[in-house]
């Protein structure tokens, strides 16, 4: 299949920003031509195109990397599957996805790795990179065959969820995963300190509701550090959440300790107050934590402490969410919300546009050993934003099976136009062919 | 007199001052009732009432049950054991069947906090908390100002000093939102494991130590404490719970002469208040318990249409 997308603005951050065309022939970049020089390319004047996309006034950027979803499958098919909830990733502007391990089974051999990547060669809309488990059945006691996993298709090990709660272990797995070469991806979570359904602080005083401490998230994260500085291995942090958590990992990154975090959109736009009426669309791990908490995940993000974002993406049925509020399943949906909720920390000024598209795009993908660049002989995986829609988001309308989101009926401006994933169009929103 | 236009008593913070003030008055009213030799007007005849109760309560349940019955109301009870609740069927699927079963009012207990919320959401019914996790009891909170209010001609400017675990106590939220609401100044005691983060925010003070606490005080409120919060490590043994934070024959002799001693209940003799206090003329704890009756028929009264003062004979 070949693509032409004419005049977009492109952004490859550090190597090309400016108006330009891209051809795409299988499945790669066959080249890129700035505005100006089109004349200079005999290609694009004789090219026989399957689909030419207009791009004018269109971002054209490197395809994004959700590197933390959970898509349920194989074992909760009820919540999401690897179609649907790449179909929402697509969707959402992203061309691949990371999907963690505590599926039923959870992924901790091959034979679940294999599995999930096959399904998803076969009815994924985006590349689906497996993250394997850390310990077997997410227990935190023994490790998993990394290399085996690795083999399969695994690009990281984690048990998200699931908090290593024994230090040793802790550094064995970061230990053992540098020989294989995969970076571990920590949940950090003191378990004993986070008996609670919400963060604790005024909001779960006023109703009632047992509160987790930003310590809880901050002692682990502390810990995981001291351990990567020990093992010189490669650390990530999932879903920081707390101004302590990046204090610490400022001052990590300071003494050059190899540790890279995320956090997700939620953690940057909604406080614990979003829970008030007992909004179980408001209650995930970590919790949603207060206004300074989120003004410093703004910081980390801007002064690149914080390195990706990444969503979280945790869907559940209403028969999870629909019940009492401390009853109900810890997280939201998010693939179809990350990019305008990113694109509005750009209209904020937090970060400008290059900054998202690494934060999205070329970091999570620098971290799990790819590289996302538009250069020719480069994989075809871009993504095609329209700066200006407005749009309101409804849930039910979305591609996920799940329609746990706390952002449902919010008022957007901007999301992808179209989605191409391997040189192959998984999404587009409008259709204005031209020739 | 206003109208009465809420649907239901979820908590304090949902009702204004004068809201509340209209259910005191109307609660002063009901008195006359409960003290006649036929105890019983049919003001709510033809009405239905179930209390719903996920948690198990003798006291709150027994309390409602007379209030309906008083006003002719029927009432039905659905405990947490006969319900469906345990067989897995979802606080959803419950709600409905109430619904199908077309209740006036219900009144729901729950070990959930935000449950009755829930409900009140689904339900075309009237909803009255009875307690809701660590939340609320707004009832409770209401027969407490009653009492305040009986004692003293007013709660405006009544120093209130309430002791105990402030964290688990849905009585000390309610209470601390409701009597800082109609002016009254609340101060809260206790081990700092058992002092919420943030108290301050609701409007409470805090006292560094329970002679403090109870030297001004008009009001003394002691808490229940639960013996299996030891295990959560909120104190070490109810022995030194009891000297550092009960209320003592000793302590008693700080108290202000026209102070009163009040108690949610059930107490823990020996524990958060020694025998001879609990005994002692200071306590209105079963004033409490009568205003509980008051109080609750005045809601049921409001929440049913029935206007203020009007058919009562
Ligand atoms: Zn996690
Ligand atoms: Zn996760």
């Amino acid at each position: 299949m070949r693509i032409w997308i004419k005049n977009g603005r492109v952004i490859d951050p550090g190597r090309f920003e400016g108006v330009a065309d891209i051809l795409i022939e299988n499945g790669q970049i066959a080249e890129l031509i700035p505005e100006g020089e089109k004349n200079n390319s005999p290609k694009a004047a004789e090219y026989n195109q399957d689909r030419v996309i207009n791009a004018r006034n269109l971002l054209v950027v490197p395809g994004l990397i959700d590197m933390h979803v959970h898509l349920r499958e194989p074992g909760q098919e009820y919540k999401e599957t690897i179609e649907t909830g790449t179909m929402a990733a697509a969707a959402g502007g992203f061309t691949a996805v990371c999907c963690m391990p505590n599926t039923q089974p959870a992924n901790d051999c091959a034979q679940v790795t294999r599995f999930i990547a096959e399904k998803a060669c076969k009815c994924g809309h985006a590349a689906v990179y497996p993250v394997g488990a850390m310990t077997m059945g997410l227990k935190g006691k023994l490790l998993a065959e990394y290399g085996d996993m690795k083999e399969a298709g695994a690009i990281a090990v984690s048990d998200d969820g699931h908090p290593v709660a024994d230090s040793q272990v802790m550094r064995r797995a970061l230990e053992y995963a540098r020989g294989i070469g995969l970076p571990v991806i920590s949940h950090c979570e003191e378990a004993s300190l986070s008996c609670g359904v919400m963060n604790e602080g005024p909001v779960s005083t006023k109703m009632g509701l047992a509160g987790i401490p930003n310590a809880a998230e901050s002692i682990m994260v502390m810990r995981d550090i001291a351990l990567c500085a020990l093992t010189k291995s490669s650390l990530h942090i999932a879903h920081v959440s707390t101004r302590e958590s990046i204090d610490a990992l400022r001052a990590a990154k300071k003494k050059g300790i190899l540790v890279t975090a995320e956090t997700a959109p939620h953690y940057f736009t909604i406080t614990d107050e979003s829970v008030f009426g007992y909004n179980t669309h408001a209650k995930m791990n970590p919790p949603l934590r207060n206004s300074q908490d989120l003004k410093a995940v703004r910081k980390g993000l801007a002064d690149g402490t914080i390195d990706v974002i990444a969503t979280d993406h945790a869907p559940h049925s209403v028969m999870e969410k629909q019940i009492e509020f401390d009853l109900a399943a810890n997280g939201i949906t998010g693939l179809e919300t990350a990019l305008p909720l990113g694109l509005a920390l750009v209209s904020d000024g937090v970060l400008t546009l290059t900054a998202l598209i690494e934060k999205m795009a070329v970091n999570p993908a620098k971290i799990i050993g790819l590289s996302r660049k538009i250069t020719p002989g480069a994989p075809a995986d871009l993504t095609i934003i329209d700066r200006e829609e407005k749009f309101t988001y409804i849930a039910t309308n979305g591609y996920s099976k799940s329609k746990n989101s706390p952002f449902d009926g919010w008022e957007f401006t901007g999301r992808a136009a179209y989605t191409i994933s391997g040189g192959r169009i998984t999404y587009e929103r409008m259709n204005t062919v031209d020739g | 007199m206003m109208a009465w236009t809420k649907k239901d008593i979820l908590d304090i913070e949902s009702l204004r001052a004068n809201e509340i003030e209209l259910i005191l008055e109307t609660a002063v009213g009901m008195y006359e009732i409960s003290e006649r030799p036929v105890k019983k007007v049919p003001a709510l005849r033809g009405k239905t009432i179930v209390l719903f109760f996920v948690e198990p309560s003798t006291r709150t349940r027994i309390s409602f049950d007379i209030a309906a019955k008083r006003l002719s109301a029927d009432c039905v009870s659905i405990s947490a054991s006969s319900s469906s609740i345990v067989k897995g069927e979802t606080l959803m699927d419950t709600a409905k069947n109430l619904e199908a079963m077309n209740p006036d009012i219900i009144v729901v207990r729950h070990s959930s906090a935000g449950a009755p919320h829930f409900l009140a959401r689904n339900l075309k019914a009237c909803v009255i908390n009875a307690g809701d996790g660590m939340h609320a009891h707004p009832t409770q909170a209401l027969l407490d100002m009653l009492t305040v209010k009986r004692k003293f001609g007013r709660i405006r400017d009544v120093n209130i000093s309430i002791i105990g675990d402030i964290s688990h106590s849905r009585v000390a939220r309610s209470d601390i939102a409701g009597f800082t609401k109609m002016g009254a100044v609340v101060t809260v005691c206790g081990p700092p494991t058992m002092i919420p983060v943030g108290i301050e925010t609701l409007g409470a003070l805090v006292a560094p130590n329970m002679d403090e606490a109870v030297s001004n005080a008009d009001v003394v409120m002691m808490l229940r404490i639960q013996k299996e919060r030891q295990k959560d490590m909120l104190f070490p043994s109810e022995r030194e719970y009891a000297a550092l934070y009960g209320l003592t024959a000793k302590r008693l002799r700080l108290l202000r002469p026209d102070a009163v001693i009040m108690h949610p209940g059930p107490m823990n003799r020996g524990v958060e208040i020694a025998p001879e206090v609990a005994d002692g003329p200071q306590t209105v704890i079963l004033d409490q318990v009568t205003n509980g009756v008051a109080v609750r028929m005045a809601l049921f009264y409001l929440l049913s249409g029935g206007r203020h003062n009007a058919d009562m004979d």
